[in-house]
C-alpha cells in the first residue's frame, strides 16, 4: 500500500508515478513515438484510481516490446516464455486466487505464438485480465509479418504487401468466451483506463486491446510518419461504438478503427466452476 | 460579446492552473503533449538532451489547467504537472 499512498502526492522533483516504476529501468527502450508507455501509464492511472493493495496485484509479461512492461513496473511481476504468458497466469491465479491476475503483453505474444492459450483461458474464464497491445506487427524482432498484420501492409517479411487476412481480436476472444472486451487506441487515453478499471473489476477473463503506434517499424515500411503521425490518423480515423457486434471489428489497413467497449457479459469463473463442482460430487 | 450567455455561477467558479514539469533527459522528442496540449503550453524547443532528442518547452506557463492530458499521454513518463493555484473564471473572448 505504501506505493499508492505515496503515488498520490505530486511533487515538483518527481513524476507522480516513480514509485510503481523500476527507476534504475528508465529511460525504457521503447522507440520515439511508440504507445507502450502511454498504455502503461493508463495501466497504473487504473490502479490508482481504483485503490488496489498493491501487494495482490502481479502483472505478467511475454516476450516482445510490450512483454517488457513486466520490467519496468515495480508490482510482483513476471516476464515469462514466449506466447506462455496466459498459462503463468492461470498457475499463478490458481495458486493463490486472491491475487489479481494482470497479462500485460502484445498481439505477437497473446494471440500470435500463444494464441492457444488466449482461446483456453477464455474458455475456461479464468479470473484475470488481458491488456493486449497492438501494434500489428512483431516489432522487437525487426518487424516480421504478424497475424494481426492487415492485408496490403508491407513488413520486411511481406515485401509486396500481406495478403493474409488478419486475426479479428475482439471476435476470437468473444467466441472463446470472454466476459468482457474492449479496444481503444493509445489516443484514447482517459476512456483506456476507465476500461482497464473496469477490466480489472470484472470477475472472469477480460481483455482490453490497445491500437498502438509502431514508428520505427509498421509506419516506416509503410510510410506512414512517426508516432505522432499515426495519433493523427486515429484521431480522424476512429470511431466509438460500444455494443458494436464483434464480427464488425476487422481491421482494415490505413481504414477507420471502431473502438469501444463490445462484449460484458456473465459467466461462472473457472475458480466458481470448480468449486460448484467439487461440492456437488462431494453431496 | 453580445449573444453570448453568462454563466450564472461565474463568479464561484475556479480555474486551477498549473506547472509543467519536464524530465528532459528521459524524453524522446514524441511530441505528443505538443500536439495535444489543449492549450498550447508547450513547444518543441531548439536544445539537445543528453540523448539528442529536443525536449519541449513551457512557453505559455500561465495558460496551463492543471488537466494531466500531458503527464498521462508522455510515454516516457517524463513531464507532469503540480496544482499551483486558482483564478477567477473569465468569458474567453
Amino acid at each position: 500500500m505504501e506505493a499508492l499512498e505515496t503515488i498520490k502526492v505530486r511533487e515538483k522533483e518527481n513524476h507522480p508515478m516513480e514509485p510503481l516504476l523500476r527507476m534504475d529501468r528508465i529511460p525504457h527502450i521503447w522507440c520515439p513515438g511508440c504507445g507502450i508507455g502511454t498504455t502503461v501509464t493508463a495501466f497504473v492511472s487504473a490502479l490508482e484510481k481504483l485503490e488496489f493493495d498493491l501487494d495482490k496485484v502481479v502483472v505478467v509479461s511475454g516476450i516482445g516490446c510490450t512483454g517488457r512492461v513486466a520490467g519496468y513496473i515495480k508490482l510482483d511481476s513476471f516476464h515469462t516464455t514466449h506466447g506462455r504468458a496466459i498459462p503463468f497466469a492461470t498457475g499463478i491465479k490458481l495458486g493463490n486466487p486472491d491475487l489479481k491476475v494482470v497479462v500485460f503483453s502484445g498481439d505477437g505474444d497473446l494471440v500470435s505464438i500463444g494464441g492457444n492459450h488466449f482461446i483456453h483461458a477464455a474458455r475456461r474464464n479464468i479470473d484475470i485480465t488481458v491488456i493486449l497491445v497492438n501494434n500489428f506487427i512483431y516489432a522487437m524482432t525487426g518487424g516480421q509479418v504478424a497475424p494481426t498484420t492487415p492485408v496490403s501492409a508491407y513488413t520486411t517479411t511481406s515485401p509486396f504487401g500481406n495478403f493474409e487476412p488478419p486475426s479479428n481480436i475482439p471476435q476470437l476472444a468473444e467466441a472463446a468466451g470472454a466476459v468482457y472486451v474492449a479496444r481503444w487506441t493509445s489516443l484514447h487515453i482517459r476512456r483506456l483506463t476507465k476500461s482497464i478499471a473496469e477490466a480489472l473489476q470484472k470477475p472472469g477473463f477480460s481483455v482490453v486491446e490497445v491500437i498502438s503506434p509502431c514508428a520505427m517499424y509498421y509506419s516506416r515500411i509503410n510510410r506512414l510518419g512517426e508516432g505522432i503521425d499515426m495519433m493523427r490518423f486515429y484521431h480522424e480515423n476512429s470511431i466509438i461504438k460500444h455494443g458494436e457486434p464483434t464480427e464488425n471489428l476487422d481491421i482494415k489497413y490505413q481504414k477507420e478503427i471502431v473502438v469501444g467497449k463490445f462484449v460484458d457479459r456473465e459467466r461462472p469463473t473457472f475458480i466458481e466452476s470448480y468449486n460448484r463442482w467439487i461440492g456437488e460430487t462431494k453431496s | 460579446m453580445s449573444g453570448v450567455r453568462i454563466p450564472y455561477d461565474i463568479g464561484k467558479v475556479k480555474v486551477p492552473r498549473g506547472e509543467v514539469h519536464i524530465a528532459k533527459d528521459r524524453c524522446k522528442g514524441c511530441g505528443f503533449c505538443i500536439e495535444y496540449c489543449p492549450n498550447d503550453v508547450l513547444e518543441l524547443s531548439d536544445e539537445f538532451n543528453s540523448k539528442g532528442y529536443h525536449p519541449p518547452i513551457v512557453v505559455k506557463p500561465e495558460e496551463c489547467l492543471n488537466c494531466g492530458l500531458c503527464e498521462i499521454l508522455c510515454p516516457e513518463f517524463a513531464i507532469w504537472s503540480t496544482l499551483k493555484g486558482e483564478v477567477e473564471a473569465k468569458i474567453a473572448g
